[in-house]
């Protein structure tokens, strides 16, 4: 708890920070609002102040801003304009509204929760494909060193090949082959997830010393005892820490496969509230994939407290 | 019984053969005709005979060429088995263009793909690049420089680093307009917190001895600096910029989805989609697979140069 005090004083540095560029980011969108109500800004004409930035005209004009913090279609927010977004979009309209759960059973369309909920399904899945695959791929590695030479290499050239290019292609020719909904987006998931399992899990596999190798052999181990009461409990502190990298490469993915095919999702409403100049729901969407991707990072980390207390590794 | 290594990738191919029949047998979703078919005879015996040369040539070869033949070979045999595939089955060109398509479109069209090249890689990509990751070296110096700081943006850093960043491209777009400063922009957010992280965790990895033995040399916080935390931390330094390079990719491509002018990667694979003109969409893949693997080797090969000290690299 020694962090929390600075912690505190860096975020509440940034909010204020946030709340002062606020005005500067709103400022020409301001003016005008407040020239139409009657006001008179310096400089006088829309001509003039089309080539001035946003400070000199914040500075020039500082006590016509006062709208600048409750704008409807802000370029920049305000930090309670979001909170208020997503207050309303979950808890507000789940409880009160018409579509919401309490009135209709089913999280309502309109909803964070609901489309929280579809990004959520798409990560996990998309992670669970993805590490599965990462530790097979990783004991084959391990174990053979044809493996090891020929799909090594190929693997981490597959990660400098920006997938979440592919995706919308990937998207687009599953869709017409007539595979659409979770699995298109759990395969870019996937895809992303991978890499960072099959990486952590060979160093993993390889972290026993040759002296825990050589005890294991006078002891005629076989390949498979070798295997599974040496290699893989050495591997698990190695693998948890690469689960947490997957699992937030899953959620980019399934974020980004969202965007191509508009059917609900956090990736959809970004970008619908990019098409309709809707800045808020932007803004309370990218905030409610932080909180997810906070939430499944500490989901693992307590896995991970919890499994090797278990085993007896550390407190 | 041990099995020889020689003879796996043969015994592979007749099991996954055995398994392919007792599904067909026992499920009936595909007829025994389709597994027994002269066609996928071929490729698996084309498969089986590339993954034998290779597992011959892995267990001889000693050397990195040799390592880097092995690994070019594997490469090879799927380009062969794809195209082979693709042709034999005709699959439709909208699904999976061959390898041949893809080679043509990108030799057909090399010009428009080197615009592309420059506006995405060399301008929005590079640019961020550069920026991102040295800002976030001078923030790492300053938080290095104050604990305070430290306690209080790293793990806001570790936090922000897990993010998906890549939210941020609609708002930026809409801020910075269509041109490649948006796009920059992205890449500076995308790569600023992995490189903070590295950097910093970089220049704490010295011991206490080292650090001792400085402050009885009397050496100021720069002199410090320079001659041991730096030289300490540049392993963690390089391992940031290369993770960055493929974020700063990442970044550069998937900003243009939400807006660009009528050039740039992102770009030309929406639009090559809408027209279905897969080999144009591949074509682009490639251009920036050629990117990335050639900025991450790029970025490989000045780390061997500064950490030759270090022991992953002996």
């Amino acid at each position: 708890m020694r962090s929390l005090v600075p912690v505190l004083v860096v975020v509440l540095g940034l909010l204020a920070l946030w709340y002062a560029a606020v005005p500067v980011m709103n400022a020409a969108e301001t003016l005008t609002r407040a020239e139409r109500a009657g006001a008179v800004i310096d400089p006088p004409t829309a001509v003039e102040r089309r080539d001035l930035s946003g400070l000199t005209l914040a500075l020039r004009n500082p006590g016509l801003l006062g709208e600048s913090w409750s704008l409807e279609r802000p370029r920049l927010p305000a930090p309670h304009q979001v909170a208020a977004e997503i207050w309303a979009t979950t808890w507000d309209e789940e409880v009160n509204g018409r579509r919401g759960i309490v009135q209709s059973g089913s999280f309502s369309n309109r909803s964070l929760i609901y489309h929280g909920g579809i990004t959520l399904a798409a990560t996990l899945s998309g992670f669970l494909i993805g590490s599965i695959l990462g530790i097979l791929l990783a004991v084959g590695i391990v174990h053979s060193r044809t493996m090891d030479l020929s799909v090594m290499p190929w693997a981490i050239v597959s990660q400098t090949v920006p997938i979440v290019a592919l995706a919308p292609m990937i998207i687009v020719v599953l869709y017409s082959v007539g595979v659409q909904g979770l699995l298109p987006k759990a395969v870019i998931s996937a895809y992303l997830s991978f890499f960072p399992v099959v990486v952590g899990m060979v160093k993993g596999l390889r972290a026993p010393e040759r002296m825990d190798l050589d005890l294991m052999r006078t002891y005629s181990a076989s390949r498979g005892q070798v295997f599974w009461k040496l290699r893989l409990p050495a591997s698990v502190p190695y693998l948890f820490a690469s689960l947490k990298i997957a699992i937030a490469a899953s959620l980019v993915g399934a974020i980004v496969g969202e965007l191509p095919v508009q059917k609900g999702g956090l990736g959809a409403r970004m970008l619908a509230g990019s098409y309709y100049g809707q800045t808020v729901q932007i803004w309370s969407a990218l905030f409610a994939a932080a909180v997810l991707a906070a939430l499944l990072v500490w989901v693992i980390g307590w896995a991970e407290r919890r499994t090797l207390r278990a085993m007896g590794v550390a407190g | 019984m041990r099995l020889s290594p020689y003879a796996t990738p043969v015994l592979a191919a007749l099991g996954l053969l055995a398994v392919l029949t007792l599904v067909a047998l026992l499920t009936g979703a595909f007829s025994i005709g389709a597994v027994w078919d002269p066609r996928l005879l071929a490729i698996l015996a084309l498969w089986a005979a590339a993954w034998t040369l290779n597992v011959v040539l892995s267990l001889r070869v000693r050397s990195a060429g040799g390592a880097l033949a092995v690994a070019a070979l594997f490469g090879a045999s799927l380009i062969v088995l794809w195209e082979l595939t693709v042709r034999l089955y005709d699959v439709p060109q909208v699904i999976l263009p061959p390898p041949s398509l893809v080679a043509e479109t990108f030799a057909a069209r090399a010009g428009t793909l080197w615009a592309d090249f420059v506006q995405t890689i060399l301008k929005g990509a590079l640019a961020g690049y550069v920026i991102g990751c040295g800002a976030a070296f001078l923030v790492a110096l300053l938080v290095d420089r104050f604990s305070f700081l430290r306690r209080g943006l790293l793990p806001l850093g570790n936090f922000m680093a897990a993010l998906p960043i890549v939210g941020t491209a609609p708002i930026l777009v809409m801020w910075y307009g269509f041109g490649w400063q948006s796009k920059a922009a992205v890449v500076v957010l995308m790569v600023f917190f992995p490189m903070l992280v590295n950097t910093v965790a970089g220049l704490a990895d010295t011991t206490q001895m080292q650090r001792d033995l400085l402050r009885t040399y009397g050496a100021s916080w720069r002199q410090t600096l320079t001659t041991l935390r730096l030289p300490a931390a540049m392993p963690f330094i390089f391992n940031g910029l290369k993770i960055c390079t493929t974020l700063a990719l990442i970044g550069a491509i998937v900003a243009e989805f939400f807006g660009s002018p009528t050039l740039g990667l992102g770009f030309r694979i929406s639009t090559s989609i809408g027209q279905l003109d897969l080999g144009m969409v591949w074509a682009s893949i490639v251009v920036a697979a050629l990117a990335g693997t050639a900025t991450y080797g790029l970025a490989a090969l000045v780390e061997r140069r500064m950490t030759f000290w270090h022991p992953s690299q002996r």
